[in-house]
């Protein structure tokens, strides 16, 4: 029983730690989508702020849908531990 | 005695006494932030997205005379200010009829640009920047963008500045 408690809260951290990092990968996307919006800004491209956003606003989405993925695995881990 | 139904209290969750749960709660924490990050990434990316709707149609530059033709020698250049005071600018004849003007102001890190004869471009003497005195467009260096472009219109005698191009604004 309590060897596959440890399983399964090492699943659970392995699915967190896969999901943090994924989280890093979006990041740097939007962290070099951000730059290079800014660049073309600046060089007088206006038409390239609208899908910048929406891009941008997409990996945001799906960055706080890894977060609440996170959240759910700790959540069902410590009701598991409780029960 | 605490029910089962009640939830626990906040403090509980972010600061728990179990090292099991402690592993789970840093790993959120970091998730949380880097989630917060990228609402930051976000919001200036809709901040570009505003300050480009907003500033759709800049306000028309002024008129203003710069020099007089046959004023500067061939290869001769001419500080002015345009479009408004403290806006450094540079005129260059380039040729016997031929006469271009850019801002001054590098688009690396805004040093003043000046006109050399012996490579006909115009050099930052910052970082070794070089842009066309055909089109201001970046030669070689750290600069990415190129020199603003004053538009020039003959009137009579006199050259006049009447616009502005690769301004970032246009």
């Amino acid at each position: 029983m309590r060897a596959s408690q440890f399983s399964k809260q090492s699943r659970g951290l392995t699915a967190i730690d896969g999901a943090m990092a994924l989280i890093v990968i979006l990041l740097m996307v939007q962290i070099w989508l951000l730059s290079a919006t800014l660049d073309a800004y600046l060089s007088g491209h206006r038409e390239v702020a609208l899908p910048g956003a929406l891009v941008s606003g997409i990996l945001f989405a799906a960055c706080a849908a890894l977060y609440l993925f996170v959240h759910r695995l700790e959540s069902n881990a410590k009701s598991d531990e409780s029960q | 005695m605490q029910s089962k139904s009640t939830p626990p209290p906040l403090w509980r969750e972010e600061f728990s006494v179990f090292k099991n749960d402690e592993r789970y709660v840093s790993r959120r924490q970091l998730t949380k932030f880097l989630t917060l990050t990228s609402m930051a990434m976000f919001v200036g990316n809709i901040w570009i997205l505003i300050r480009a709707k907003l500033h759709g149609k800049a306000a028309p530059l002024p008129v203003s005379p710069v020099a007089k033709l046959g004023e500067i020698p061939v290869g001769g250049v001419k500080l002015f200010q345009y479009p408004q005071a403290g806006e450094q600018c540079i005129l260059v004849r380039t040729g016997e009829d031929a006469y271009v003007a850019y801002s001054q102001k590098c688009t690396h890190l805004s040093c003043s640009v000046f006109y050399s004869q012996e490579s006909r471009d115009l050099v930052c003497p910052c970082h070794e920047g070089h842009f066309s005195i055909r089109d201001g467009s970046v030669l070689q260096g750290p600069p990415t963008r190129p020199l603003p472009a004053v538009t020039l219109e003959r009137r009579g005698d006199q050259l006049i500045a009447i616009g502005m191009t690769n301004t970032g604004a246009d």
